[in-house]
């Protein structure tokens, strides 16, 4: 069993491997594309190059909102552990991709507006959302039964899913100085600009993707040591070693 | 309808819990007043500007207070396992947390309403011309910090750390229903005063979506 388990693993391993690769490639392809292809803005200049990945990352990072708040529906209506796992992995994954987004902002804005924050309607739903998943994560920390665990973030994050359409909605009653989306509102968009843009979100969700499996496989793991822990610990002194063995068999 | 009346038994039994002790309604409106007091030490604000930051202020001062004074609505159960005994009850569990919602939301709005006057004399603003729609703002900001906070208390009375946990969950999920109140409160005492309708519109919908996301997935919370 713990053979056949380890063979697995390494043809696992092997796969991995080429991902992680092909993601690597990708991404250099379109930090390339993003720096010497795409045209020079004509009046931001080089600075502008950052929106290649500040667009796509928070792009991403919605999309791996997107797939935390079908998951905790999901886990709520089935009860089957992988959706707890797949819900905690994408918020844990999309909440870097926010930070991303949070920092290239600052650092395109200081030349550009000559500030590195302003509290604009749309930085501020931005920062909102990215603590809304941090509270999401917290929460997690702070339950140690894995089930309960399960069942009340994921209502949690159903909550935080429904309030971010609320907290963007305000963009449209506060005066904003963000520029204005650049897709699917007339925007002007340089057709070289926009394919950089799309290979960039390409890789972005590549390297989401990549994230994403990982660290679900992480968890499935940390789920099943939990369970074997909680198992041992329901049988008394004896499966102390147990534990420690298989706990040791699986991080191998 | 089948819900009404276990929501008014219960609601019934919240009040008589409350009001035995009275501890939401006054620790509610003394925090409330501390923070109204602790601003003009710290700012030192003219007349004019008390009146701009006043409303904001009001609504910040509330939104902290439910989210430090909404707690007990379930660690109060716990103590005497008395949760698992209305779980038992032959009733939709929903109906527990909605007269959980109606209760603290009752508490909240009286509160208010006790500190509405001082407010008005603190800050200089002239509530009597404008005080039914002040009102209709009140139960609709009242409601939505009673909707989610109640639903976050029963998610925090299962975690560690619970009576930090609650602000944490809810003052970032609360960030539109404050804006839309504040905004909505500040227009009232413009001159000539004006109930701004996208930010009523904003609360309604606040309310109207959590209300169903509760009713949805709220029972889940409730299990054991």
């Amino acid at each position: 069993m713990a053979l056949a388990a380890n063979t697995m693993q390494t043809k696992n391993a092997g796969w991995q491997g080429l991902a992680t690769l092909g993601v690597a490639l990708l991404l250099a392809v379109a930090g390339y594309a993003a720096l010497f292809v795409a045209p020079t803005e004509a009046t931001m200049g080089l600075i502008q190059r950052i929106f290649y990945f500040h667009v796509p990352f928070g792009w991403s990072a919605f999309v791996a909102f997107a797939i935390s708040f079908v998951s905790s529906i999901a886990y709520l209506r089935t009860r089957a552990p992988k959706w707890d796992w797949l819900a905690v992995s994408s918020a844990e994954v999309g909440v870097p991709f926010v930070t991303v987004m949070l920092v290239t902002g600052p650092i395109w804005a200081h030349p550009v507006w000559g500030i590195w924050w302003t509290w604009d309607a749309r930085l501020t739903s931005t920062f909102v959302l990215w603590v809304l998943y941090v509270c999401y994560l917290l929460l997690r920390t702070l339950i140690d039964e894995p089930e309960r665990r399960a069942v009340v973030s994921a209502v949690f994050n159903i909550f935080a899913a429904f309030d971010i359409p609320l907290v963007y909605f305000s963009i449209w009653f506060f005066r904003t100085q963000h520029p204005q989306p650049v897709l699917g509102s007339g925007g002007s968009l340089d057709p070289r600009m926009l394919d950089v843009l799309l290979l960039c979100w390409g890789a972005s969700l590549a390297l989401l993707a990549l994230l994403l499996r990982q660290r679900y496989r992480v968890e499935a793991l940390r789920w099943e040591v939990e369970r074997l822990r909680l198992e041992s610990d329901s049988r008394g002194s004896e499966p102390q070693g147990f534990a420690a063995v298989s706990n040791k068999g699986r991080s191998a | 309808m089948a819900l009404a009346r276990p929501i008014g038994i219960l609601l019934a039994k919240e009040l008589r819990t409350e009001f035995r002790t009275r501890e939401l309604l006054v620790s509610t409106l003394v925090f409330v007043l501390i923070v109204l007091v602790l601003f003009s030490f710290t700012f030192d604000p003219t007349t004019a500007e008390s009146r701009r930051f006043g409303p904001g202020l009001l609504w910040l001062a509330l939104l902290f207070a439910g989210s430090l004074m909404l707690h007990p609505s379930f660690t109060r159960e716990q103590s005497n396992d008395t949760l698992v005994a209305l779980r038992m009850a032959p009733i939709e569990p929903v109906s527990i947390l909605a007269a959980k919602i109606l209760a603290n939301f009752c508490f909240l709005l009286v509160a208010e309403l006790v500190l509405l006057p001082v407010f008005a004399a603190l800050y200089n603003l002239r509530i009597v011309p404008v005080l039914g729609r002040l009102v209709a703002v009140l139960v609709l900001g009242t409601l939505a910090l009673s909707i989610v906070g109640t639903v976050f208390a029963a998610i925090s009375s299962q975690a560690r750390m619970r009576e930090l946990l609650l602000p944490l969950l809810l003052l970032p999920l609360l960030t539109p229903a404050l804006v839309a109140s504040a905004e909505a409160t500040a227009g009232l005492f413009e001159s000539p005063p004006a109930l701004p309708a996208v930010w009523v519109g904003v609360l309604a919908a606040f309310d109207t979506i959590f209300l169903t996301v509760t009713w949805l997935f709220g029972e889940y919370l409730l299990e054991e």
